[in-house]
């Protein structure tokens, strides 16, 4: 037992370290003098400094921001259509075709997607003028179909594994479907519209390929301004970007998972009470 | 309301469905029939950078010219075939590494206690909510020549000089590994998380070794987990471009750069389109199988038949 319980950790060590040393080394090295990334020259913050007077960085995290937060808004309320559809409503008409349109989303390469819609874009312009030209609007479609995808499958997985009996009593009691939707299914699965939102937002301000075919000129995001910096090689401004992100999205993440736990706290205790008060219901009806 | 008008009034129900339905087929679906027509017609120095395949000659006589060319250059250039044999390659032997690095991890992450399961798998999803670019950017910093691991070797007195690490395939593959390793680990720490632990305490009961029943039962049982794992790391892989751009040998053949060269340095794209169809046939398959194993494992979850 002994053994195995050593080679569990030693795969976990080694596993961890490997996923996190690249996201420490960009962190420290963001706090270095020297201009030579990998060369340590002393403490410094001038690389934060130098990024907060980058104007094409700043215009670029700007339109990132709105593109992320306008995308990752409409995939969820689309991936929680999509979602319910899938987990709730059994067997429909094309049903096959379009549970394979929301699979196919996750794992197609990213040149295929962003050409095929760049080509879409391209001939509806041809044929009803719209969209006029590409920008933040063809990079929002672009990204919301990416992403809901994503959020789909967090809230199918959410909805199969929630009780249905709670939907059931509420409608039996005479709820509305919309109301039982709005009421008893949306407060449970809160928790994973919370994260589908979150990796929505981090996919968009992430998505370099898709968002490179789908843009039009003039309309950079911040990974294609990324991209073209690294492409000549490393540069400590990017590291303190990196820092920065790193950071805003540990502090999400933390408020998020703080969020959850709590609210499956005071779920528990619910639960707790409810059986409780049960019990004692039985008991005394035991003494009569 | 009668029940003629009834049967117009769309439900509830179809109103749900029938909006994401219809968001896919527009943005997800219909692209790729414009893709295959674009891969048909033929290159022109004009914006659309492509010739018309449909062409009104006359009032009555609708002219169409069906371009064979794309495809047949694809054929005969054996720079494509070097590049999708090559891809195929890459995409595989990452899978693999993938796989037997992540299998022991799910597996020790689905047999810790459960608070520190939770703590674990949160760690293995927070990579997921930090750039994937900037991700593979540290990895610039590094593999370089005078980068941390060439300076931590040198120091340790491993090496007298540098090693060549950058741009070469084995850049490529760290890259690689190191950004899909959480697909992989998803849906094997879900498969094994599930999986009936008094199995393995029956197989010991009856003598079975803890590798024994490791191989006759865990391993079984946890295949639909290796099997999602692997596609959702494999697939993407295949038409992978940042990786292999940041990371690898410029002179690198992989198919996602190819299309990429074709599309913004070349200007093709009728060809670009070409190889992103050749690229979609050979994924198909695998995309489809993935669906059905995804939908069977939620069909598990509730025992309802979907």
């Amino acid at each position: 037992m002994h053994g195995r319980s050593w080679f569990r950790n030693l795969s976990l060590i080694v596993g961890f370290a490997f996923l996190y040393i690249p996201i420490v080394s960009l962190v420290v090295y963001s706090f270095n003098a020297s201009k030579l990334v990998t060369v340590w020259g002393g403490f410094s913050t001038k690389w934060y400094g130098a990024l907060l007077q980058n104007e094409q960085i700043l215009d670029a995290v700007w339109l990132s921001l709105r593109v992320a937060a306008i995308s990752a808004t409409l995939a969820v309320i689309l991936g929680t259509l999509a979602g319910m559809a899938l987990a709730r409503f059994g067997p429909f008409r094309g049903r096959t075709l379009f549970s394979g349109l929301t699979t196919a989303p996750l794992v197609m390469p990213e040149v295929i997607t962003g050409l095929s819609l760049l080509l879409l874009f391209v001939t509806l312009e041809q044929l009803i003028g719209w969209p006029a030209g590409r920008g933040m609007t063809t990079i929002i479609i672009a990204h919301v179909t990416l992403s809901m995808a994503f959020v789909t499958v967090i809230v199918q997985s959410r909805l199969t594994q929630m009780d249905e009996s709670l939907e059931e009593a509420a409608m039996d009691l005479g709820a509305r479907p919309w109301k039982v939707f709005f009421l008893i299914t949306l407060p449970i699965i809160s928790p994973a519209l919370l994260s589908g939102w979150l990796l929505a937002f981090t996919l968009s301000l992430d998505d370099l390929v898709i968002t490179s075919f789908v843009a039009g000129p003039g309309s950079s995001t911040l990974p294609m301004v990324i991209f073209s910096k690294v492409r000549l090689g490393v540069s400590p401004d990017i590291n303190a970007l990196a820092t920065i992100l790193v950071t805003i999205v540990a502090i999400g993440v933390a408020i998020a998972g703080v969020m959850m736990t709590r609210q499956q706290r005071a779920r528990d205790r619910d639960a707790q009470m409810a059986l409780a008060a049960n019990q004692q219901m039985i008991d005394s009806l035991k003494k009569d | 309301m009668t029940g003629r008008l009834r049967r117009w009034v769309p439900t509830g129900r179809t109103l749900v469905t029938s909006v994401p339905y219809l968001w896919l087929l527009l943005f997800f679906l219909v692209p790729f029939v414009i893709v295959l027509k674009i891969s048909f017609s033929e290159s022109a120095i004009a914006m659309p950078p492509y010739e018309p395949l449909f062409h009104w000659a006359s009032d009555k006589l609708l002219q169409v010219r069906l371009n064979l060319d794309n495809f047949a250059f694809l054929v005969e250039d054996n720079l494509y075939w070097r590049a999708y044999l090559n891809s195929i390659l890459v995409a595989g032997v990452s899978t693999l590494l993938c796989l037997l690095i992540g299998y022991p991890m799910a597996y020790a992450m689905a047999r810790t206690s459960a608070s520190t399961r939770n703590l674990l798998l949160l760690l293995a999803v927070l990579p997921f909510f930090t750039s994937f670019l900037l991700r593979v950017y540290a990895w610039i910093g590094l593999l370089k020549n005078n980068g941390l691991v060439n300076n931590a070797l040198l120091a340790m007195g491993v090496i007298d000089t540098p090693i060549q690490m950058l741009q070469t395939d084995f850049a490529v593959y760290v890259g690689m590994v190191y950004s899909y390793l959480p697909f992989m680990i998803l849906p094997l720490y879900a498969n094994l998380e599930k999986m009936d632990l008094t199995l393995l305490e029956a197989a010991g009961d009856l003598g079975c070794r803890p590798w024994q029943s490791f191989l006759k039962i865990t391993l079984p049982l946890s295949l639909p987990g290796i099997i999602a794992g692997c596609l959702l790391v494999f697939i993407p892989a295949v038409g992978e471009f940042v990786i292999p751009s940041l990371l690898g040998d410029p002179g690198m053949l992989m198919i996602g750069k190819v299309l990429w060269t074709e599309f913004f340095n070349n200007r093709d794209w009728p060809v670009a389109s070409a190889v992103a169809i050749a690229l979609l046939l050979f994924l198909v398959l695998p995309i489809m199988y993935l669906d059905h194993a995804q939908n069977e494992a939620a069909g598990d979850g509730d025992g309802e038949p979907n």
